[in-house]
């Protein structure tokens, strides 16, 4: 069995006691760390350490660890999710790293993504958007069979696209304006698309857009940096969709 | 109007207003860099007078300027509101960003670019709008026809190093704003389809290195006399 | 048994829907099970409060399952019925399950999908727009639906956001970042739960007519596991303490393709979709301890041991068949990779296979290999793109080049609070759903039936049989919560708060939790004789004893702190741990994914003993370490017990 690795890096992190407290950088020095631990098994190092030492560890959010329940979220080295492309943070290797690097690591930023302790921040915005219209309004039971509704593939294969979005929050940490377009249009497009969500397709759109304003979320710029850094790749032409939809809802709805 | 003030209010609604207006401008700069461009024809000024005087005399031309300056202020007005409004939606900025990774310093720096262009802009109506309009300019007779001269001012504002200078400036401002703002516009609009958006984004790029390049040969070869 | 579902929901006691809107019901978790019952019991007009101590209820761990989702639809005309789901569940959890709810399960498995699909969750289709199905272990026909390698995230999604639009509506009051720590129970009754707050570490007292728990297995007792961080065993473990007995609780699914263990700072083992098994082929080289690297391997030194012991099935056997087969090639010596314990999973002749049928369908008649390949690995891209890029990050290595390495891990628990038909637990008025319930896979899950029961349960099952309970319910009023059985349980859970606060020890919670593992994966995990378990069961108590003297948890119970929330787990998980050694001691036969060394045939198959064991061990906490066997007999009234021959 491999040890530990022989990485050495220094890293430096926000600390912040509560969402009252006002917060600063820490920097702690890690060493032993494999080129095959994950990113978040080496602030399990970081934190036994802390632990041993008689100090509070570092809390950060995390679940799954496979990059699919959108918990983990650290903006490392000025980017959402780390280095590599197409990766949530638990997917995120040390491999991405050299011995001797110093590392950044600070919570999400956004006025709608309040920090609840250290690394971790408060993403219930996001619910309230879906709350706000991003469902099929269908009761348990009326449903018809399922073979009784025909799709499209390459819509079908659009909506399933959209619908990857795991909530994660990354397009909001990348944006420079804090904007949440992409994760409310991956919603909008996904029930667009399909023949199922089109009987509420205008209020749908109208109710999310308005939640998500007032939530307190950015602008968008169409600078394109939550495409870039969103761990499931959703497209931008998502937002064109959503500004369509919304437009198209307003003027003729 | 409830639900319309309520749409302009809204982040689509702005993003919409400001695509609206951008493509109008877009429109703009092809007709006045189309004008502009008859000095080439290089026959001391003939041509390029006689266009100008026909878009300063045209009805539909004058009343598309009143638009023209009611697009920009709005451009103007709305692009300051969302520069302004940046810093509220992040009150705790970064430590340490890369955002040169997952974005072009140009598309995020749009209000900065837009700020230049402005300055610019007051300039330049200054050197030409305000006595073309208000303050008055020389005249000169083409079969039977006082037109402005405005050709001869336009070789006497350029004549000056520092003027050329700012003006290329301003232009490179221009491209660079374009270059993010073409495209973003179709986006903001939400014409944004596989097949044409990479149509769009080679036009848009094209355009915002054409259009300020033909302006920027203005002042630089009336400067030099290759144009006299 | 066919009529018995029908003849239930025609002579079930229901509530008036005015009755309705007094009943409260508590739904803790919100994974498959648990959104998909407080939707609907929020749509029909209870008043609900939902659970999950996530951000979110979307976070919920059934999002991370990959393959796909059973049902009985017969799209595929390949002969596949309500029967055949119900027989093929059965024989695949090797006769352990209770027939007449696994019978339900699959009669209303065909509701789920048209549900599902209604919702707008977007399963893959085929070009003319019909939905598209694929095989997956253990079965011979194609009745798996799926999203590409993200079917349980499309599935919670669409069941979350019916969540969402009851809390909308005001019919579920939802509390996420809250963690159930005890039942309370008045009168024998389930009346509520005593949850903490974890971002301000306060305790909350919570009034039911019914509480549900949709909690989710237990396999992160092993520490090592396909489970997320967070899964635990702390609220099905509390109402076994309060009464409700436990079942089976020895019967664990360890999946037979997962990343190896690459050091000890691992954190989570991560699953590679069974549905690599369709088109994989698994081997290991046929001389041990070969050093060679698996390209200069040549074929004929290599041993597909599973196409060799199993032709029927070959690589597509159940996934307890598969995995013992794993260990026992590795245990035997030919394990690869830097540990040795590990085996290939090679897409090479796949590639191949699809780079000719692709090359033909262009028209290349004479392609040269290397085009073959190329497109050969295009197609696989597409078919398995987002898995073999997962297994590339976590490994370094590039699974189109060399054989993935891959070795059994723990994957899910078929064992649970016990339940009756009705869902419900030994305590009245508390029911238990999905996998945190032990009913319907028996001894071992087949593949893409977990997403199915989760869904069953909370969608088709509960708004039926809850009614029957809360009918008789409609008079009694909210108790408030200062009931003196709110105020002794929220003290008790304030007590154990305190007490684990105050040992101040010398070791982190991840270092018990490690060591628990340790002992659970290798006396209580693929291969289980009676003389490991009862060391098991010696070292499990000498551990609980180190545990609650020498823990320290830093920071204090008055805001987030994960590594308390870690303590109450662990705790929870060494008491399971030993109850698990004991389940699995008193069973002395194989059975699924139990493995009793004692209980095999020559050639080392598993030996189950019907004569003996053909019963549910439900297990009563009797305090201080002691447990009641109560048994539950299985009689097989239309799927009558045979051997499990997958030859």
């Amino acid at each position: 069995m491999i040890m530990s690795g022989d990485m050495k890096l220094t890293l430096k992190v926000w600390r912040q006691k509560n969402s009252s407290a006002k917060g600063a950088f820490e920097t702690y020095q890690v060493d032993g760390i494999s080129k095959d631990m994950s990113f978040l098994e080496m602030f399990d190092v970081l934190n036994e350490r802390l632990i041993s030492e008689g100090k509070e560890p570092i809390a950060f959010d995390h679940d799954c660890r496979e990059g699919i329940c959108g918990m983990c979220s650290m903006y490392i080295n000025g980017r959402a999710h780390g280095p590599w492309k197409g990766t949530t943070t638990c997917q995120l290797h040390m491999r991405a790293f050299n011995d001797g690097d110093t590392i950044v690591v600070e919570p999400w930023r956004s006025v709608a993504f309040p920090v609840v302790k250290d690394l971790v921040v408060n993403r219930s915005a996001f619910d309230r958007i879906i709350q706000a219209g991003g469902y099929i309004s269908v009761n348990t039971g009326n449903a018809v069979d399922a073979n009784s509704i025909l799709i499209d593939k390459p819509d079908a294969d659009k909506a399933f696209a959209a619908a990857a979005c795991i909530g994660c929050g990354a397009c909001v940490a990348a944006c420079p304006n804090a904007s949440a377009m992409l994760f409310t249009s991956a919603k909008v497009s996904h029930l667009a698309l399909l023949p199922q969500g089109d009987p509420e397709r205008k209020t749908r759109v109208n109710n999310m857009v308005r939640q998500m304003d007032i939530e307190g979320f950015g602008m968008c710029s169409n600078t394109g940096a939550c495409e870039a850094e969103c761990p499931k790749e959703i497209s931008l032409e998502n937002i064109a969709r959503m500004n369509r939809e919304y437009v198209s809802s307003v003027f003729a709805g | 109007m409830n639900w319309f003030t309520a749409f302009l209010k809204s982040s689509i609604g702005r993003k919409v207003v400001m695509g609206l207006t951008g493509i109008f401008l877009i429109v703009f700069l092809v007709v006045h860099c189309g004008v502009n461009a008859c000095i080439f024809v290089n026959d001391n000024g003939e041509t390029f007078n006689k266009a100008a005087h026909f878009m300063g005399s045209n009805f539909f031309i004058r009343v598309a300027e009143i638009g023209l300056f009611a697009g920009i202020l709005l451009h103007i007005v709305q692009g300051l509101l969302l520069w302004a409004d940046k810093s509220k939606r992040r009150p705790v900025g970064y430590n340490k960003t890369a955002g040169s990774v997952t974005s072009t310093w140009y598309s995020r720096s749009m209000g900065l670019l837009g700020t230049l262009i402005l300055l610019f802009l007051i300039l330049h109506l200054k050197h030409f709008w305000v006595p073309s309009r208000i303050t008055g300019l020389g005249e000169v007779m083409y079969e039977q026809e006082k037109v402005l001269n405005l050709y001869s001012e336009m070789k006497r504002v350029f004549s000056e190093l520092w003027v050329v200078v700012v003006y290329v400036l301003g232009v490179i401002s221009l491209g660079y704003h374009l270059m993010h703002g073409f495209q973003s516009a179709f986006q903001s609009l939400g014409w944004n389809h596989p097949k044409y958006t990479p149509l769009i984004k080679s036009l848009g790029f094209g355009f915002s290195i054409l259009v300020p390049l033909i302006f920027a040969a203005m002042p630089l070869l009336m400067y030099l006399e290759i144009i006299n | 048994m066919n009529e018995k579902w029908t003849n239930y929901k025609g002579s079930v006691k229901l509530v008036n829907p005015a009755n309705k809107r007094k009943l409260e019901v508590i739904v803790v978790g919100t994974g498959l099970a648990g959104a998909s019952a407080a939707a609907s019991l929020g749509e029909m007009g209870y008043k609900v409060k939902a659970f999950c101590f996530q951000d979110s209820p979307r976070r919920a761990h059934s999002i991370a399952a990959q393959g796909g989702i059973n049902a009985a639809k017969n799209y595929q005309n390949d002969g596949d019925s309500v029967h055949r789901l119900f027989y093929d569940t059965v024989k695949g959890g090797d006769y352990r399950a209770r027939e007449a709810n696994v019978h339900r399960l699959a009669e209303v498995s065909t509701s789920i999908i048209d549900q599902c699909v209604a919702q707008g969750v977007p399963l893959a289709r085929e070009y003319g727009g019909l939905l598209s199905n694929r095989s997956f272990g253990g079965t011979q026909v194609q009745r798996t639906f799926y999203a590409a390698g993200q079917t349980g995230q499309q599935l919670l999604i669409g069941a979350y956001q019916a969540l969402e639009r009851q809390v909308a509506l005001g019919n579920v009051e939802m509390f996420s970042r809250h963690e159930m720590l005890d039942v309370v129970t008045i009168e024998g009754k389930s009346r509520g739960i005593i949850a903490r707050d974890l971002i301000s570490g306060k305790l909350e007292r919570h009034f039911g007519h019914a509480v549900l728990l949709c909690t989710g297995g237990y396999g992160n007792v092993f520490y090592l596991s396909t489970n997320a961080m967070g899964s635990n065993v702390t609220a099905a473990w509390k109402a076994h303490r309060k009464g409700a007995y436990f079942g089976n609780p020895c019967f664990t699914q360890i999946h037979p393709t997962c990343i190896p263990v690459s050091g000890d700072h691992q954190s989570k083992l991560t699953l590679m979709s069974e549905s690599l098994r369709n088109d994989g082929r698994i081997w290991v080289p046929k001389m041990q301890n070969d050093p060679r690297p698996a390209n200069q391997i040549p074929e004929e030194e290599r041993d597909y041991y599973l196409e060799r012991r199993y032709p029927a099935f070959g690589n597509l056997v159940p996934r307890d068949v598969a995995s013992r087969a794993a260990k026992e090639r590795c245990d035997a010596g030919y394990g690869v990779g830097a540990s040795k314990m590990a085996v290939y999973l090679d897409y090479a002749s796949a590639i191949e296979r699809y780079g000719k049928t692709e090359a033909n369908k262009r028209g290349l008649h004479n392609a040269d290999k290397e085009t073959i390949i190329t497109l050969g690995k295009g197609v696989v891209a597409e078919k398995y793109g987002n898995l073999f890029e997962m297994y590339e990050k976590i490994t370094g290595e590039n699974p189109y080049e060399v054989p993935m390495r891959i070795y059994p891990a723990v994957h899910y628990t078929m064992g649970g609070l016990w339940v009756d038909y009705e869902l419900m637990t030994t305590i009245p008025g508390l029911y238990c759903l999905g996998e945190a319930n032990f009913s319907d896979h028996g001894a071992n899950r087949l593949g893409a039936s977990a997403l199915m029961q989760g869904l069953a349960d909370g969608y088709f099952v509960i708004p039926y049989t809850i009614g029957n309970y809360l009918a008789d319910e409609i008079r009694t009023n909210s108790i408030p919560t200062d009931h003196p059985a709110f105020m002794e349980a929220e003290a008790a859970a304030q007590a154990t708060i305190d007490r684990l606060m105050n040992i101040k020890g010398s070791k982190s919670v991840d270092y018990f939790h490690k060591r628990l593992g340790k002992i659970m994966w290798d006396k209580c995990g693929m291969a289980r004789n009676e003389e490991g378990l009862k060391q098991a069961i010696a070292e499990i108590r000498q551990l609980q004893q180190e545990f609650w003297s020498d823990v320290r948890i830093p920071g204090d119970a008055n805001g987030l702190n994960p590594e308390l929330e870690k303590a109450g787990r662990v705790a929870d998980f060494l008491e399971l741990g030993e109850l698990m050694c004991v389940d699995a001691l008193n069973r002395n036969e194989s059975c699924g994914g139990h493995f009793r060394e004692e209980s095999q045939t020559p050639d080392g198959e598993a030996e189950r003993n019907d004569e003996d064991y053909a019963y549910v061990a439900a297990w009563e906490y009797k305090g201080n370490n002691q447990y009641d066997l109560h048994k539950e007999p299985l009689t097989f009234e239309v799927a009558k017990p045979s051997k499990r021959n997958y030859a």
